[in-house]
């Protein structure tokens, strides 16, 4: 039940509880409880909107910032990871396998206040050792969907 | 000048659809509930093997009966979902859709003047492709109370001394209906009693809603008298690769095969190159569309329950088969003036025989956000047409 309701909601949080419970076939009621507890459980973490802003007049800027960091003894990445992820700015912060430990995306409004952001508070923290800045120039496609174009039915309107 | 036609061509109706797609594809706004195929693009790792062969420059004939990866596949694939044992040499032949094995099972099977039994409501092709074979059509009018199954008596009345095939079209385009596996083995006894044998196109097999598929072949003493008839154009969303298969007795595939040979020679080779990894690699992506099928099925029946409208529980392919019989109009009239004045539409059930009298054709191939908009317009419509009614 979890699966097919965490794969609808993934797609579409704003499905309403009588509908979603119409197309699982299973009651309202079930529904309901089930998104209430995995909202409690932390499986649910937000319902958030997948804005195209470069369709908007706000100019944002996206980039990915690779940092590699000193693990600190009985913290390990813990520590260091929380010192950036408080920052507002900082939109997400993975630890990841590889050539180095944390990948850091980060939205600003301008090149300049990104940059700003590195040089200024990410280099400067004790146990960053290095930092590679790479801003995003166009997205194609975000969270499973596709940004560029607009998919038409091409299909004859009535067929056997 | 002589005529140059042949009086039996002339002599076949026109698709009852044609008249409807006409005054659709003038209305820029419509919205159409009346597409036979699926609304997904092909997968896109299928698509991309179909490219990769071009790359390859696999641009020649295949054998006639089908590249020998692709029927090794489509025998495992058999294998695996319906528990079928097909040997891929000689069993197994590999069409332009389902659409041509359905010709040419039904011409290498007919002699002049038997008689070919077809369920109806049903696909359009079986009646003219019956004629063309020279066989004599006989239809079978499924019933609404019977959720449009053949039952065992319908079949046992139709058959006479001249009965040579049963045309076994389950899932059922357009209302539905399924076979299940004890529907199955009533309608085997009559056909084994009788010594009559079996088309069964089971194109829609894959979209079965309460439990897996079961095909006729499976049940005991069939498949030596079925030819079973599948394809890619429903389960894998390939309808524009036109791709399909039989499976049957030898005997019968190999006369199949010689008119596939002169008449195609072979399907086409890109198609059958991306079909192979559709089936190694597709059940997931099978699976994945079959569950969006099913939603919106849910939530069909659910609307209709809703606003009142008769309709049993279709349990198969992507249609649903409402009545519209307390309307007071034929199927043609309502669809009609459905399109006209809530510019949706849908297919009248007369398209698919006689008996679709009364009942549309909706189909579910359609994303949820635009089946919400065209049931909107439905049940606006309906309301009018009871108040109508009662004034």
């Amino acid at each position: 039940m979890r699966e097919q309701i965490l794969s609808i909601i993934e797609k579409n949080s704003r499905i309403d509880i009588k509908e979603l419970a119409v197309i699982l076939g299973m009651p309202e009621i079930d529904v309901a409880n089930e998104l209430k507890k995995m909202e409690e459980e932390g499986v649910i973490c937000g319902y958030h909107t997948l804005v195209d802003w470069e369709k908007t007049s706000i100019e944002k800027v996206t980039a990915l910032i690779e940092v590699r960091v000193t693990p600190q003894r009985g913290q390990g990445f813990d520590n260091i990871a929380e010192r950036i992820y408080k920052y507002p700015e900082v939109h997400a912060v993975y630890l990841i396998s590889g050539g180095y430990d944390l990948l850091v995306t980060l939205e600003g409004k301008s090149l300049k206040e990104v940059s700003n952001f590195v040089s200024d508070k990410l280099s400067t923290l004790e146990s960053v050792l290095s930092t590679a800045t790479h801003f995003i120039l166009k997205k194609y496609k975000d969270h499973g969907t596709i940004l560029a174009t607009k998919t038409t039915d091409e299909r004859m309107k009535i067929t056997p | 000048m002589r005529n140059p036609l042949a009086d039996q061509v002339v002599a076949l109706k026109p698709s009852g659809i044609r008249k409807f797609f006409d005054i659709v594809s003038e209305m820029e706004n419509a919205i159409s509930l009346g597409v036979g195929e699926p609304d997904f693009e092909t997968p896109w790792f299928i698509r991309d093997e179909g490219i990769y062969s071009l790359e390859r420059g696999r641009t020649f004939y295949t054998s006639n009966a089908g590249l020998k990866e692709l029927k090794i596949e489509i025998c495992n694939y058999l294998k695996r979902r319906m528990n079928l044992e097909y040997h891929y040499n000689n069993e197994v032949l590999v069409t332009v859709g389902g659409s041509e094995a359905i010709d040419i099972g039904l011409r290498a099977m007919i002699n002049p003047g038997e008689e070919v039994l077809i369920p109806q409501p049903s696909y359009v092709s079986y009646e003219p492709c019956a004629i063309l074979a020279g066989a004599k059509p006989v239809i079978i009018e499924l019933k609404h109370e019977n959720q449009f199954r053949l039952t065992a008596q319908e079949l046992e009345d139709a058959i006479t001394e001249k009965t040579k095939v049963l045309i076994l079209p389950f899932p059922n385009n357009p209302t539905g209906a399924i076979m299940e596996r004890k529907d199955l083995e009533a309608i085997a006894e009559v056909i084994k009693k009788h010594d009559i044998f079996v088309i069964s196109d089971e194109i829609y097999s894959e979209l079965s809603y309460n439990g897996n598929h079961v095909s006729i072949a499976n049940i005991e003493g069939m498949k030596e008298r079925t030819v079973l008839i599948n394809g890619f154009s429903k389960a894998y969303a390939m309808t524009g690769w036109r791709l399909g298969y039989a499976c049957g007795p030898k005997a019968i595939i190999e006369q199949m095969i010689k008119i596939h040979q002169f008449a195609i020679m072979c399907a086409p080779t890109t198609s059958q190159y991306a079909a192979v990894e559709a089936l190694k690699n597709g059940d997931e992506e099978v699976a994945k569309m079959r569950d969006a099928y099913n939603q919106r099925r849910r939530y069909l029946i659910h609307a209709f329950q809703e606003m009142g409208l008769e309709c049993f529980e279709p349990f198969g392919a992507f249609y649903i088969f409402p009545c519209i019989k307390e309307f007071g109009m034929t199927s043609d009239e309502f669809a009609t003036r459905f399109l006209e004045e809530e510019e949706v539409a849908v297919v009248p059930g007369t398209a698919f025989g006689d008996c679709g009298e009364g009942f549309l054709r909706i189909s579910y191939a359609y994303s949820l956000e635009n089946l919400k908009i065209a049931i909107g317009r439905l049940e606006r419509f309906i309301t009018k047409l009871r108040e109508e009614q009662k004034g």
